[in-house]
C-alpha cells in the first residue's frame, strides 16, 4: 500500500425497546409466539385501523437520549416512510424524519488509543416490520406480523469512528447504557440490537469524505469487526486499482467473509416522507422531561466506581461485573442477601463466567436466582458442603436454578464433620496402604496425597479435605 | 300514514309508544329497497336477513326497557367505506370487492349501540374520490329526483337512499364536501362535524387529516339526534377530541334572534348558478325576518382552497391506499410473475381511473424535490384558510352560503372534465381544510325541479350554532322532507 488510508465509519443502530405492548396498538411484543397470534387490525394494516402511540416508547427514547447527552425535541412528530414490501402491512413505516425525538448527543468511548467522543446525530422512534418466511416446498412466501409494530429506536451516529475497535467500543457503550436503562436487552444475535455500518476510506490528512457504502446483516460484534476489515480492504483495493467506490448498500456474508451489493444509489427509493396525519405531534412538557431525568438509574461508570469504593472490588473485577447489566444485577441482589460481596464476586467471576463460556452463552442469558447463589455461599461458609461439592451444586443452580439445600440433601452431599467416623475410615486406609505410609515416613511427604485421595474416595467426596489432611498428619506423624 | 314518510325521530317515538315495531319499520324499508333499487341503485350491499334478525333483537331490547334512545329500532344505511364486521365493505372499489372486515368502525358501533338497525352499505365514489358517485366500480347511483341526474358524491348512495326513502337516515363521510354536496343534490340534510368529533377508527381513510363521518337525514332534528349518538371520545383514534356540551338537540329551538350571520361575498360571485344565489338570498331574508343579523363580508383565500385541498388529500390518499396491494386482503390479479408484477397488475386492475389519478398526483407532490413546493405550501395555505375563518367567527355566529355552485348535473357530464368537477367543491373544501362543522339544508328547487342546498358553517365545535340556524331556516320552508309537500317523484 503506497499511501496511508484512514477509515471513516458511522453507525445506524436499531434497538428493539422492552415495552410489553407494541408502539401503536395493545398487542404483546413477546418473542416467539405462533405466527400472527400477537396481531390486531392496527399491526396488520387492516383498512380503517388507526395508530395510538405507546407512551412508554417515548419515555424509553427520552431516557436513552438523556443518557447519551442528546438534546430533546420537546415537540416532535411522526412521519410516514412510504415503500412497498410485504412484511410492511401498510406499505409505509411510521418513523421520524423531520423532527426526531433526540438530536446532537455524544458518548465517550475508550480504546487502546485512549478516550474519545463519538457524536450522535439523532435518535428517532419507529415501528418494526413483520417477518417473511419463504416456503421452499410450497413455492410461496408467508408473512408473520407478530413483530410488526414492535417499537424500535434508531440511533444514528456521526461519522466519527476510525477503526473496528472504536466501533465495537461504541456499540458496547450503547449496549450498556440501554441495558442499564432497562430500555432493551440489546442482543445482537436475536436481533434486538442491529447495526448497519456506513464506511468510506480516504487518504490520511484529507478533510473530504470518500464515497461510502452501507453494510447490513451484521449480527455479532465479531462479524462487525470482520466486515469493517473486509470492506475497508475492498475499498482501498478499488482505489489503488484506479477504480471508484460505488455508493450502495451491501450485505455482509460472515461465513464467506465477503460483502455483496444489495442495491445501488441509482435504484434508491424515494420514500416520500410526510407527517403522519393519524398521529398528533408529541409535546414533551418540561415536567415530563424532568421526571424522566430524575428517574434515570445509576449507569455503568458510576456503578463501577461504587463497586470499588463500597465493596472493595478490584478494578478488573468491577469492570467485568458492571460490563453486563444482568451480571451487576445478580451481584447486587446476591450481596444484599448474603452480605458477602467478595464471595459473590468470586462465584460470578469464576464459575459463572466459565460455565457461560462452556454453554456458549452471554451474561444476559443468566437465569438463576440470587437467592440460590446466596444460599450456596452460606452453605460453604457454614461448612455444610465443601468447595468441590459446591461447584457441582452450582452447575445445577446455573443450569436449572435448583434449590441448593434440597439438592445437597437429596444427593447426600453434606460434608462429614463427625471426626470420629472420619478418623475410623482414615485408620482403615492407613492400615490398607503400608507402602504409602512407609514412603511418607521415609521422607516422601507427597505420598500423603495418595492417602487423602483414597480417603475422599472412601467418603464418596463428602469429607472436608482440610479435616482429612489434619487427621492423616496426626496419625502418620505419631 | 306511510311509515316511510316518518323522520327517524318520529319513527323512534312511534316504536317507543308501541304504535310500530322495529321489525315493521325494517320490513317497510326493505320492501322500498327491493322495489326501487333497480332504478336508483343506492346500495352496494343489502343484508336483509341480518337486518331482520337484528330488528327482532332490537325490538326485544326495547320491550325489555334496555334500548331507550331516540334511534332505537330505526333502520339506517351506512356508507361503504365504514367497516362493518361480517358485512362486506368495498369502498365501491374492485380492489376491496370481497373484503369482509374483522371489526366494526367505532361510529357504526355507536349507531348500533343506540339501537339502530343497519340495512346495508351504500354506494359511493370509489374510495370517496369524486363528486358524482359515478366512479363506483359497482355502477352509478341515480338521483331520486330525476334519474337522469347524478346524486352527487362521494356519499351519493347514502343521500339518495334517504331521499328515496330506502333508509330513514344514513352515515356519510366528508373529506371535501362528500356529505354536504350530495345532500344538496338529493334534497336531504347532511352535517359534517368538527374534525375530531366522530371517531375515524374503522373509516377507510382517504385524506386522514380531512375525513369526518357525519349524519345524512331527512331534516335538521334527525341530524342533531344522530350527531349526539356519534359524538363519542374514542381512545382508538388519536385525533378524537373529548367534546363538552354534546346535547345537540337542545339547539333545535327555532330561535335566531340576535344571531350574527355572515355571507361571504366570495361564495356568491362568478360561477354560481343564479337560482342558487337567489335561494341563499331568500334564506338570508327568512332568517333576518326572524331576528337574525345578516351581512356580507370578504372571507378571502377562497381561490386557494381547491388547489390546497387536492394537494393535501391526494398526498395522504397516495399513502393511505398503498396498503391495498393484493397481499393481505381484497383483489389480487390472476396471473403474475414475481412480487412487483403482482403489485403493479393488482393495483392497475383494482383501482379505477379517478383513484389512480389522485394516487399519482399525491405521489408526485410528496416526491423528493417537490415536497416543499407543493405539500408544505398547501399545509401553509391550510393554516391561512383556518385563520381567515377564525377572523370571520370573531364577527359571526355562523356563515351562510351555497353548498355547491350548481344543482345535480346529468349523468356522464362530470367525469369528462375532472378539473371542472374539482371546481364544484369550491364552497365545501375550505371547511374541511379548517376542520369546521357545516351543514347543507335544502332550500328551494330550481327550474329543472332539482333541489338546492344552502350551507351553514360554524366555528370549531360550534355545531349547535349551525343546528340552531339550520333548524330555524327549515321551519320557514314549504316542505320539511323530500317529497312531503313539494318536490319531485
Amino acid at each position: 500500500m503506497a499511501k496511508g488510508y484512514e477509515t471513516v465509519i458511522g453507525l445506524e443502530v436499531h434497538v428493539e425497546l422492552a415495552t410489553k405492548t407494541k408502539i401503536f396498538c395493545g398487542c404483546s411484543t413477546e418473542f416467539g409466539g405462533e405466527p400472527n397470534t400477537h396481531t390486531c387490525p392496527v399491526c396488520t394494516g387492516m383498512p380503517g385501523s388507526l395508530p395510538v402511540l405507546n407512551k412508554q416508547v417515548v419515555e424509553y427514547a427520552m431516557a436513552v437520549g438523556l443518557a447519551t447527552n442528546c438534546q430533546i425535541h420537546q415537540k416532535c412528530k411522526f412521519d410516514r416512510k412510504n415503500y412497498f414490501y410485504p412484511d410492511n402491512p401498510q406499505n409505509y413505516q411510521i418513523s421520524q424524519l423531520y423532527l426526531p425525538i433526540c438530536h446532537d448527543g455524544w458518548v465517550e468511548i475508550e480504546t487502546e488509543e485512549g478516550k474519545k467522543r463519538v457524536g450522535i446525530h439523532e435518535i428517532h422512534m419507529e415501528e418494526d416490520a413483520g417477518k417473511l418466511i419463504h416456503d421452499e416446498w410450497g413455492d410461496c412466501s408467508l408473512v408473520d406480523f407478530n413483530r410488526s409494530g414492535v417499537p424500535l429506536i434508531e440511533i444514528v451516529s456521526e461519522p466519527d469512528m476510525r477503526s473496528a475497535q472504536e466501533v465495537i467500543a461504541y456499540l458496547d457503550k450503547l449496549r450498556l447504557i440501554i441495558q442499564y436503562l432497562g430500555a432493551s436487552d440489546c442482543k445482537l444475535q436475536e436481533g434486538s440490537m442491529r447495526a448497519d455500518v456506513n464506511l468510506s476510506v480516504r487518504e490520511k490528512g484529507s478533510d473530504v469524505f470518500g464515497t461510502r457504502t452501507e453494510m447490513k446483516n451484521l449480527n455479532s460484534f465479531k462479524a462487525i469487526a470482520r466486515a469493517i476489515e473486509g470492506e475497508k480492504n475492498r475499498q482501498i483495493d478499488l482505489i489503488e486499482d484506479g477504480q471508484s467506490v460505488i455508493q450502495e448498500t451491501r450485505r455482509w456474508d460472515d461465513t464467506k467473509e465477503y460483502s455483496y451489493p444489495m442495491r445501488s444509489k441509482e435504484d434508491a427509493q424515494d420514500y416520500r416522507y410526510f407527517p403522519d396525519p393519524d398521529l398528533a405531534p408529541i409535546v414533551i412538557s418540561d415536567e415530563w422531561l424532568e421526571e424522566i431525568r430524575s428517574r434515570q438509574p445509576e449507569l455503568r461508570t458510576e456503578k463501577l466506581e461504587r463497586y470499588k469504593q463500597e465493596f472493595d472490588i478490584p478494578q478488573y473485577d468491577a469492570e467485568i461485573l458492571t460490563g453486563s447489566k444482568r451480571l451487576a444485577d445478580i451481584f447486587e441482589a446476591t450481596t444484599a442477601i448474603c452480605q458477602k460481596p467478595k464471595k459473590v464476586s468470586n462465584w460470578l467471576m469464576g464459575e459463572t463466567l466459565r460455565l457461560l463460556k462452556e454453554h456458549d452463552q452471554e451474561p444476559e442469558d443468566l437465569a438463576f436466582s440470587p437467592e440460590n447463589l446466596a444460599r450456596l455461599i452460606q452453605m460453604v461458609e457454614e461448612g455444610t458442603i465443601n468447595n468441590k461439592a459446591a461447584k457441582e451444586v452450582f452447575e445445577q443452580i446455573f443450569t436449572q436454578d435448583t434449590d441448593p439445600g434440597a439438592y445437597v440433601e437429596e444427593h447426600g452431599m453434606e460434608s462429614v464433620s463427625d471426626e470420629g467416623e472420619l478418623r475410623r475410615v482414615i485408620e482403615g486406609i492407613v492400615e490398607a496402604n503400608p507402602q504409602s505410609v512407609a514412603d511418607y515416613k521415609g521422607g516422601k511427604k507427597k505420598a500423603i496425597g495418595f492417602l487423602v485421595g483414597q480417603t475422599m474416595k472412601a467418603m464418596k467426596g463428602k469429607a472436608d479435605p482440610g479435616a482429612v489432611n489434619k487427621i492423616l498428619a496426626e496419625i502418620l506423624d505419631k | 300514514m306511510d311509515i316511510l314518510d316518518l323522520t327517524a325521530i318520529q319513527l323512534g317515538e312511534k316504536i317507543k309508544k308501541k304504535e310500530l315495531t322495529a321489525l315493521e319499520a325494517t320490513e317497510a324499508a326493505l320492501r322500498q329497497i327491493s322495489s326501487n333499487e333497480s332504478t336508483y341503485h343506492c346500495y352496494v350491499t343489502v343484508d336483509e336477513e341480518k337486518a331482520l334478525r337484528r330488528a327482532g333483537q332490537v325490538q326485544e331490547e326495547i320491550e325489555a326497557g334496555r334500548a331507550t334512545g331516540p334511534l332505537a329500532g330505526v333502520p339506517v344505511a351506512v356508507k361503504d367505506n365504514i367497516c362493518t364486521k361480517g358485512m362486506r365493505t368495498t369502498c365501491s372499489s374492485r380492489i376491496l370487492g370481497d373484503f369482509v372486515p374483522t371489526y366494526t368502525a367505532s361510529a357504526a358501533e355507536a349507531l348500533e349501540g343506540a339501537g339502530a338497525i343497519i340495512l346495508g352499505k351504500t354506494n359511493m365514489d370509489e374510495f370517496a374520490m369524486g363528486s358524482t358517485t359515478e366512479t363506483s366500480y359497482y355502477g352509478v347511483t341515480k338521483n331520486p329526483w330525476n334519474t337522469e341526474h347524478v346524486p352527487g358524491g362521494s356519499s351519493g348512495g347514502s343521500c339518495a337512499a334517504v331521499a328515496a326513502r330506502e333508509a330513514f337516515c344514513a352515515l356519510g363521510s366528508d373529506t371535501g364536501g362528500s356529505i354536504r354536496q350530495p345532500s344538496s343534490f338529493c334534497g336531504v340534510t347532511g352535517l359534517k362535524p368538527t374534525y375530531g368529533t366522530v371517531s375515524r377508527y374503522g373509516l377507510i381513510a382517504y385524506g386522514s387529516s380531512l375525513d369526518q363521518i357525519g349524519p345524512v337525514a331527512k331534516d335538521v332534528a334527525d341530524c342533531a339526534a344522530l350527531l349526539e349518538v356519534l359524538t363519542v371520545y374514542d381512545p382508538k383514534d388519536s385525533t378524537s377530541v373529548r367534546r363538552e356540551e354534546t346535547d345537540f338537540t337542545s339547539a333545535l329551538t327555532g330561535d335566531v334572534k340576535g344571531m350574527r350571520i355572515g355571507i361571504p361575498r366570495d361564495h356568491m360571485g362568478e360561477g354560481l348558478d343564479p337560482q342558487i344565489r337567489a335561494s341563499v338570498e331568500q334564506a338570508a331574508k327568512a332568517l333576518e325576518e326572524q331576528g337574525a343579523v345578516v351581512e356580507e363580508f370578504d372571507l378571502s383565500l377562497v381561490e386557494y382552497a381547491i388547489p390546497a385541498y387536492y394537494v393535501i388529500a391526494s398526498a395522504e390518499a397516495s399513502s393511505n391506499l398503498s396498503r391495498f396491494d393484493g397481499v393481505k386482503y381484497g383483489y389480487r390479479t390472476e396471473e403474475y410473475e414475481g412480487l412487483h408484477n403482482m403489485y403493479k397488475k393488482t393495483r392497475s386492475e383494482g383501482f379505477g381511473e379517478e383513484v389512480k389519478r389522485r394516487i399519482m398526483l399525491g405521489s408526485f407532490v410528496l416526491s423528493s424535490g417537490y415536497y416543499d413546493a407543493y405539500y408544505l405550501k398547501a399545509l401553509r395555505t391550510k393554516a391561512l384558510i383556518k385563520e381567515a375563518f377564525d377572523r370571520a367567527f370573531e364577527k359571526y355566529d355562523v356563515i351562510l352560503g351555497p353548498t355547491a355552485p350548481s344543482t345535480a348535473p346529468k349523468l356522464g357530464e362530470s367525469l369528462k372534465d375532472p378539473l371542472k368537477m374539482y371546481l364544484g367543491d369550491i364552497y365545501t373544501v375550505s371547511v374541511n381544510l379548517a376542520g369546521l362543522p357545516a351543514m347543507s339544508v335544502p332550500y328551494g328547487i330550481d327550474e329543472q325541479n332539482l333541489p338546492i342546498g344552502v350551507q351553514f358553517i360554524g366555528g370549531s365545535f360550534q355545531e349547535k350554532a349551525v343546528i340552531r340556524a339550520g333548524y330555524a331556516l327549515e321551519q320557514t320552508r314549504e316542505w320539511h322532507m323530500p317529497g312531503s309537500k313539494k318536490g319531485g317523484r
